[in-house]
């Protein structure tokens, strides 16, 4: 298969003003992915799944991922000179990065039998602006993990057929994997409680005690 | 109040045996035939579905205990095995379906989800326990628990129902005509069921702390 620097490449000759970013991957895995905009991923999607080199076929596996802001701390390694005396100093560079909602897919072919190609698309910030373009017209398989991303994460995707909740029930209010969903207080009986939940199952005695 | 019952002298009826009479009393004999004819509700939620099925197979025959006729319908079935994770969406089923079922009934929750949430405890989405809406006879512990613990589980309702008095305040709930056979089935919420119990079925245990 083509590397993803070849791959991103064809894609903004075949989609003139198609964003594409390469995120690299530290793990062990090293498994890198495709960042696109979400303007262009319906049409980026297209190209894979059509085009006679990748014939990208397969969506396996759709899944959502939840960033919150944060303050994310790189450290960055500086040659100063001290007194003459060249010196290698470490710093940390504190920036804030802006909190997004981001989809995920698995794109594997089966007719060239290669494979995967990891797609990313993210929202522009994680209340209002949670819009996405579905890829169910693309890939069947997508439908339903599209709706479970809708009933988790809270992700709405344009262009899909059948937006509803999967899992959780009409009528569930907020998407409980989100990184800050508060769940229900029922914590009136817990055996043995530790860490996190011996913390909110004392706050729960607390509010006992008070009523 | 109970009332002493005239018990049959033991050397009397083993005598009468010797001689070909057997003896017995009206409750012995009308709770052997339902402890030996327990008929379970034919559904599985999880893992633990397939020790259930393990157990109803050839190695571990729960035929012998009379119990093999699994129903597919509430109707016909004298016990619900809550085999499984009880998510708080399928549980508002799982309370209909045993109000379904005729009296007497009885309910055995199995596994560590079934009878506490388990592993899933914390989740959004688990039920802590079916017993809290509706009344479990047996629990039984394990993740998933093996054959032979159902079986356990199996002989521990049997010996339940074979020491069922049919008068007396200690009588079954079926034979008590204002005790209820139908429980509340729970709604959908906002975050949870509501309610998130059934204070007739389960109060939260009082904790004892240091």
């Amino acid at each position: 298969m083509e590397t993803l620097e070849q791959i991103k490449s064809r894609i903004t000759h075949a989609l003139p003003g198609a964003r594409i970013e390469i995120i690299p991957n530290d793990s062990p895995a090293g498994q890198r992915s495709l960042l696109v905009d979400a303007d262009h991923g319906a049409a980026i999607a297209q190209f894979l799944r059509d085009d006679p080199e990748l014939r990208l076929d397969y969506c396996s596996n759709a899944t959502g991922v939840d960033w919150p802001e944060a303050v994310v701390k790189t450290k960055i390694k500086k040659q100063v000179i001290v007194e003459g005396v060249e010196k290698e100093i470490e710093e940390t560079l504190e920036t804030l990065r802006s909190g997004c909602l981001e989809t995920v897919y698995h794109l594997y072919s089966m007719a060239k039998k290669h494979g995967p190609v990891i797609l990313r698309l993210r929202t522009e910030n994680r209340s209002d602006k949670n819009h996405l373009p579905s890829l169910t017209p693309v890939w069947r398989s997508c439908e339903f993990q599209e709706r479970e991303i809708f009933d988790l994460y809270g992700i709405v995707f344009d262009g899909h057929p059948d937006l509803r909740r999967i899992l959780m029930w009409e009528g569930f209010v907020d998407h409980p994997m989100r990184k800050d969903y508060v769940g229900p207080d029922d914590y009136d009986y817990e055996p043995t409680p530790h860490d996190d939940v011996l913390e909110k199952t004392k706050q729960h005695q607390a509010a006992e005690v008070k009523a | 109040m109970t009332i002493e019952k005239p018990k049959m002298d033991e050397g009397l009826r083993n005598e009468l045996q010797k001689q070909g009479v057997f003896t017995t009393t009206l409750e012995g004999i009308y709770n052997w035939g339902r402890q030996n004819s327990v008929w379970p509700l034919q559904f599985g939620l999880a893992c633990c579905a397939i020790e259930m099925i393990a157990a109803s197979m050839a190695r571990y025959d729960l035929a012998r205990f009379g119990a093999e006729v699994f129903r597919p319908s509430p109707r016909q079935a004298d016990l619900m095995i809550v085999a499984g994770t009880v998510t708080k969406k399928m549980a508002p089923q799982v309370v209909r379906l045993y109000n379904q079922m005729p009296e007497p009934k009885y309910v055995i929750a199995m596994g560590a989800c079934a009878i506490s949430g388990g592993p899933f405890k914390q989740g959004y989405n688990v039920l802590k326990g079916i017993d809290r809406y509706i009344p479990v006879d047996v629990h039984i512990p394990g993740c998933p628990p093996r054959p032979e613990a159902l079986l356990h589980a199996f002989m521990t309702l049997q010996k339940k129902i074979e020491n069922q008095p049919l008068t007396g305040a200690n009588r079954p709930r079926h034979l008590q005509a204002d005790a209820p056979s139908e429980f509340p089935v729970p709604k959908f919420g906002v975050h949870d069921l509501e309610p998130p119990s059934n204070p007739t079925v389960w109060q939260s245990p009082k904790m004892v702390r240091a």
